[in-house]
């Protein structure tokens, strides 16, 4: 069976909430209920067969082509099954998902992986502010899964993180792992200003000496066999992380503002 | 049953249910790794006095190691999941947190997990950080040369313990070097361990004792300074007998141990020394598992 495809018509004047188009969601629906189902466009209530030329049939995996930053919470809850978007994303990619995989070839919006809890995502170019953080008014963020960004992100990448992966191969924005909880987050460019900024717990991977703050404390270079370990467990996700092969760390620890103990290790020689 | 001129006496060795975990310890080099196992396994050779019985299983190249670093995974049984928990505890926090760059993982996959890592941790006094990596569990304790890696569990399963034969010889140093041939064959098997000094025990027990509060006492019928004065098994010929214990973690893995070390003593034939092999029971009446010399010896010829 082919994947059940939605091709955006014509660009859209307002985003519009995709939560609902997920294998889950779709899953005991005929095409005609498929067709059916509305989805808001500003304050209209409009038809998906109105958005999108819908055709294929399995809808435990799904494709969106013509994709726009216009189309919010794609993977919305997710729970198992396949999203490939070609285009952009818009604000919250999978939100909140539970398992499966999305895969987005262009760009998304802020809070991608926001609250996610298990799962895949890999955005194969650049994401917003937020990624992996919490939505307005939840006091955690990402609680599980794996997100692969290729190209750059935002700020705030993980904001108050509970659990999870995010491996980003490009840079990331200011307030790296800000209020990070736990989990690990690797960047494998650059960092702006702020990393670990009130960092509870958690790991953030680097591979060049960013600008911390003062409560950052310096703890040192070391030899740490448990990265062997980080390493080998990145090699499903990013051959560029995979290729990490030194044990060798400088270690800081902090947010000692927040009486964190939270880590930035900066891999050297890599 | 005679191989190449060595009796099989037509007898079974007795054994008994178990509970078993297996540990991989690496570290720097082989040289630390085999410290901190010797250490863990060190007065572990029987139940009966040490709470559990251990072993170093084998040798872990780095490219098969959970870290990328040598190792070695050891064996540890105890008659009750009870006390191996508290013993593997004990014994994780002794030899391995101490040891200089070693490092502790699961070694065995099991419904029942039993602690490796989950208590230890609390030596880090609030500085200790955890790291799920592909949906396991390890605790990164900070000590003095580093940090102690550990895995928060590893798996507990059924195993058998027990399994054993006996190597009757016309002197001392004969049955010392036929049950060292033994051993060697048997060390290259996976699953099993000799838990004695060497992998052999001369003082093979029987049950009970003319002391009361002494419940195994020496196996007088196998002992040739007694031949005269008890009911012995041994012919005049016979001046020495060595033991070898073999636990497993399955009744095939003991089968399989049994035969390669008998084999191997067969393979050196009568001239050696040895003129028989035999084995210690109770009669059947305690150990579910009955491990006949006949069977394992006639069913695969080494």
């Amino acid at each position: 069976m082919s994947a059940l495809t939605f091709s955006l018509k014509k660009p859209l004047q307002f985003a519009i909430n995709c939560a609902a188009l997920t294998p889950d969601a779709l899953a005991k629906r005929t095409f005609n209920q498929i067709a059916a189902i509305p989805l808001y466009h500003g304050k209209q209530a409009v038809r998906v067969d109105e958005l999108f030329d819908i055709s294929g049939h399995d809808s435990a995996s799904l494709r969106f082509l013509n994709a726009t930053h216009q189309l919010d919470y794609l993977g919305a809850n997710l729970r198992s099954g396949r999203i490939d978007i070609s285009g952009d994303a818009g604000a919250y990619l999978g939100f909140g998902m539970k398992g499966g995989e999305i895969h987005c070839l262009g760009n998304t919006q802020d809070l991608a992986a926001c609250n996610m809890q298990n799962g895949l995502m890999v955005i194969h170019g650049n994401t917003g502010d937020f990624l992996g953080g919490a939505a307005a008014g939840l006091r955690k963020g990402m609680l599980g899964g794996t997100v692969v960004v290729k190209g750059h992100a935002g700020d705030r990448v993980g904001d108050q993180m509970r659990r999870g992966l995010i491996l980003i191969e490009g840079n990331a924005g200011d307030y790296c792992a800000s209020r990070m909880l736990a989990g690990t987050i690797g960047v494998l460019g650059k960092v702006g200003a702020y990393a670990g900024f009130s960092m509870h717990r958690g790991t953030l991977l680097l591979t060049t000496q960013p600008d911390l703050h003062p409560t950052m404390q310096a703890c040192g270079s070391h030899t740490l066999p448990f990265l062997n370990l980080l390493f080998k467990s990145f090699a499903p996700y990013s051959q560029a992380f995979a290729s990490l092969k030194t044990l060798r760390a400088a270690r800081w620890l902090g947010d000692a503002a927040n009486k964190g103990n939270g880590e930035i290790l900066i891999i050297k020689n890599f | 049953m005679i191989i190449n001129g060595i009796q099989i006496d037509d007898t079974f060795a007795e054994a008994f249910n178990m509970r078993g975990t297996r540990v991989i310890i690496t570290a720097q080099n082989l040289k630390w790794a085999h410290h901190a196992a010797h250490a863990m396994t060190g007065f572990a050779t029987s139940v009966i006095g040490c709470g559990v019985e251990a072993g170093i299983e084998a040798e872990i190249s780095s490219e098969l190691s959970p870290d990328g670093r040598p190792g070695v995974s050891i064996l540890m049984f105890a008659m009750g999941s009870k006390v191996l928990m508290q013993q593997l505890e004990t014994r994780m926090g002794q030899c391995v947190l101490t040891c200089p760059t070693a490092a502790a993982f699961a070694g065995i996959a099991s419904d029942e997990p039993i602690n490796l890592g989950k208590n230890l941790r609390f030596f880090g006094d609030g500085f200790q950080t955890s790291k799920l990596i592909g949906g396991k569990r390890y605790w990164r304790v900070p000590v003095m040369d580093g940090e102690f890696l550990c895995e928060e569990s590893t798996g507990m399963v059924r195993a058998i313990g027990g399994g054993n034969f006996l190597i009757l010889a016309t002197s001392q140093s004969a049955a010392l070097a036929a049950a060292e041939v033994a051993i060697a064959a048997m060390q290259r098997l996976p699953n099993v361990i000799m838990p004695f000094p060497g992998g052999v025990v001369r003082s093979g027990s029987k049950v009970g004792s003319r002391y009361a509060a002494i419940f195994a006492s020496t196996n007088d019928a196998f002992c040739p300074t007694l031949k005269g004065v008890t009911q012995t098994e041994l012919s005049s010929d016979i001046e020495s007998v060595m033991e070898i214990v073999i636990d497993g973690l399955s009744f095939d893995d003991i089968v399989s141990a049994m035969h390669t070390g008998i084999g191997a003593i067969c393979a050196l034939g009568s001239a050696s020394g040895v003129k028989r092999i035999s084995a210690g029971n109770y009669g059947g009446k305690l150990g579910p598992h009955h491990f006949k010399l006949h069977t394992i010896m006639g069913n695969k010829q080494p």
